[in-house]
């Protein structure tokens, strides 16, 4: 038997993986609510912030979390690039263009990193990776209690920026009615570009929050991009909130499948809610009616 | 079918098959022999993907299944590797209709489709490296016992010619589908679903068929895979890449076209082995030039390689045309 300690310890684990889930989720989603694409290439663009986090540590003893600051807007213009230049262009607006033009780029990316890099896998240490914060009779790890603060901050910063700016309200008008935002004078492939590059940027913080705690390989990408797709798809594709949502509660099916079925079985369970809510309700739980 | 539709298939066949007389190196032929494979199971794919337009992120799901499939059966139930083949591909097509009444029925189309594709996939893969049944991570080795009789010959060439002969038989099977009554529904519902209910084409029965028949040739390559290499595990036989590799070949080489998924497999293929040639041993190159290869030819080349053809070609007729026309007007 389980004790009800170590399961709810699993449980406040998993919420915690489940915020850096819900920050990837959430360039994913707004990528996905705005230009109405599914992004394959995030996987690896994920992969390049965190070779961006780890050569900063490495070769420039710079600390992970600090990293992000310089990170986020390096991420934003790589993404702004790859849609002006590279996917817009290539796709000629077609949805099954994009899935693959994001397809080829993410095999592209993925594979010179393993040119310059190799397959080996790296980690980064810091003081306060192995730390943990006691909560009562819970012991809680330090740099996962910072990942689910810092998720929600920046959960709200986006929603600010979208509600309360003007490029957010731009932004809006092109995920309603890109026609007619053209017609009001709107630069639409502007806004697209800078969507995805908000989506990258997204990346770069939790890129700067797992590395205190997790490895990376040229091929890690592929591990968080169907969990984020998940969460996408759980939490209503284009909803900011249905993403967070979506990534804690992701987070802790994981840490509890992992828990009672064992670490090779841990993700199933995540798939198959994947699959379940897209053969019964591929809207999600936040999205609006299709 | 008529007699214009078979002589192609035919010639390029038997050119093919005379390849092993004028090259023996090993080396070459394993590369034709797994480049046949890859070609085989694209085939597949652009059975339910070119003609149904329903993009599957996920056969990995069928290739797999045919692969383990044929490798349990002979080393849990001694069963014979031949008839480990049609089992193979039968539960190929049992797998991909299941998977189609599920997604068809809840109406996935388009990006919905290719990512519960892939989650199917993914599912297999896990539950397949999980599971002792299939030799869990370890894989699963089928016993070296050199005899016609049990789909392993001594000769590579050999085997070159049976995959061969089934990439042909699944190259007339792509023709009949094309000229047929199905494949014109499939088609229909490829380019607008909606109008061609309304025509009264039973729209998930035809998307049925086609991922029944994908699923079943996809799961065929996957026993041949297996029954080359005599290896395999979950990574190999479910992983990811089996899937992408499934699905550039015929978008690379011209998607919903009979020849396509087997143009550009040689391409891709050939490319990579160029690219490892020159760049020699930087890892990852040749799939570098897979993915620029693919940007490359959603972004300048929409039907792929034969599709840049026609239109060369067509470009071609045109100008003759025009001079014909510009000659008549000289002689008015």
């Amino acid at each position: 038997m389980y004790s009800p300690q170590i399961i709810l310890e699993a449980a406040l684990n998993g919420l915690m993986t489940g915020a850096v889930y819900a920050l990837i989720a959430l360039g994913l989603t707004l990528i996905y609510g705005v230009l109405h694409i599914i992004n394959f290439a995030h996987g690896a663009l994920l992969t390049c912030a965190m070779f961006g986090v780890w050569i900063a540590w490495a070769w420039l003893g710079m600390d992970p979390y600090l990293v992000i600051l310089p990170l986020v807007p390096l991420m934003f213009a790589l993404g702004y690039g790859l849609q002006r230049f590279v996917i817009g262009p290539a796709s000629h607006g077609d949805d099954g263009n994009i899935l693959l033009v994001t397809l080829g780029l993410s095999i592209v990316l993925e594979n010179v990193l393993l040119a310059l890099f190799q397959s080996d896998t790296r980690t980064l240490d810091t003081d306060y990776s192995f730390q943990v914060v006691a909560l009562g009779p819970l012991l809680l790890s330090y740099p996962r209690v910072i990942g689910l603060g810092v998720a929600v901050v920046v959960t709200g910063l986006l929603w600010l920026v979208l509600n309360r700016t003007d490029t957010g309200k731009a932004i809006r008008a092109v995920a309603k009615e890109k026609l007619g935002a053209n017609l009001v004078g709107i630069d639409v492939p502007h806004v697209y570009a800078v969507t995805f590059g908000m989506g990258c940027a997204c990346l770069a913080v939790a890129a700067g929050l797992l590395m205190p705690t997790f490895y990376v390989n040229p091929r890690i990408g592929g591990a968080f991009v169907l969990v984020a797709f998940t969460v996408v798809v759980l939490g209503g594709m284009g909803s900011l909130p249905g993403a967070l949502l979506g990534g804690l509660f992701i987070g802790v099916v994981e840490s509890l499948c992992g828990l009672f079925l064992g670490d090779s079985l841990g993700q199933i369970g995540i798939f198959l809610i994947f699959i379940a809510v897209l053969l019964v309700r591929p809207t999600g739980l936040f999205g609006a009616k299709a | 079918m008529t007699a214009r539709d078979l002589i192609p298939i035919a010639v390029l066949t038997i050119l093919a098959a005379l390849l092993p007389l004028v090259v023996t190196s090993s080396p070459v032929l394993n590369f034709l022999v797994f480049m046949l494979i890859v070609a085989l199971g694209a085939q597949g794919w652009n059975i339910l993907g070119g003609f149904g337009g329903q993009f599957s992120f996920g056969h990995a799901a069928f290739f797999g299944t045919g692969a383990y499939v044929t490798a349990i059966l002979q080393l849990r139930y001694g069963v014979n590797a031949w008839a480990g083949l049609v089992l193979a591909t039968g539960a190929g097509a049992v797998v991909g209709w299941s998977i189609g009444y599920l997604s068809f029925r809840s109406g996935l189309r388009g990006s919905y489709f290719a990512l519960v594709t892939l989650a199917f996939a993914e599912v297999f893969r896990i539950l397949a490296n999980a599971a002792s049944f299939t030799g869990g991570a370890a894989g699963l080795l089928i016993k070296l016992d050199v005899s016609p009789a049990n789909l392993q010959f001594a000769d590579r060439a050999v085997f070159y010619w049976l995959v061969l002969a089934l990439v042909a038989a699944v190259l007339l099977l792509t023709r009949w589908i094309q000229r047929s009554r199905f494949g014109a529904q499939l088609v229909a519902v490829r380019e607008n679903e909606d109008a061609a209910k309304a025509l009264g084409v039973d729209s998930l029965a035809v998307k049925l068929r086609a991922i029944a028949l994908s699923g079943a040739v996809t799961a065929l390559s996957g026993c041949l895979y297996a029954q080359y290499f005599l290896y395999i595990d979950a990574n190999i036989a479910y992983g990811s890449w089996i899937s992408v590799e499934l699905l550039l070949a015929p978008i690379i080489g011209g998607v919903g076209t009979v020849f396509g998924p087997v143009v550009g497999a040689l391409t891709l293929h050939g490319l990579g082995e160029v690219a490892k040639q020159f760049a020699g041993r930087i890892p990852g190159i040749d799939l570098i030039v897979f993915g620029g290869v693919l940007v490359l030819a959603v972004a300048f080349a929409r039907g792929g390689i034969l599709g840049l053809l026609e239109r060369l070609r067509d470009r071609g007729r045109g100008m003759v045309a025009r001079g014909t026309k510009e000659v008549s007007h000289a002689g008015r």
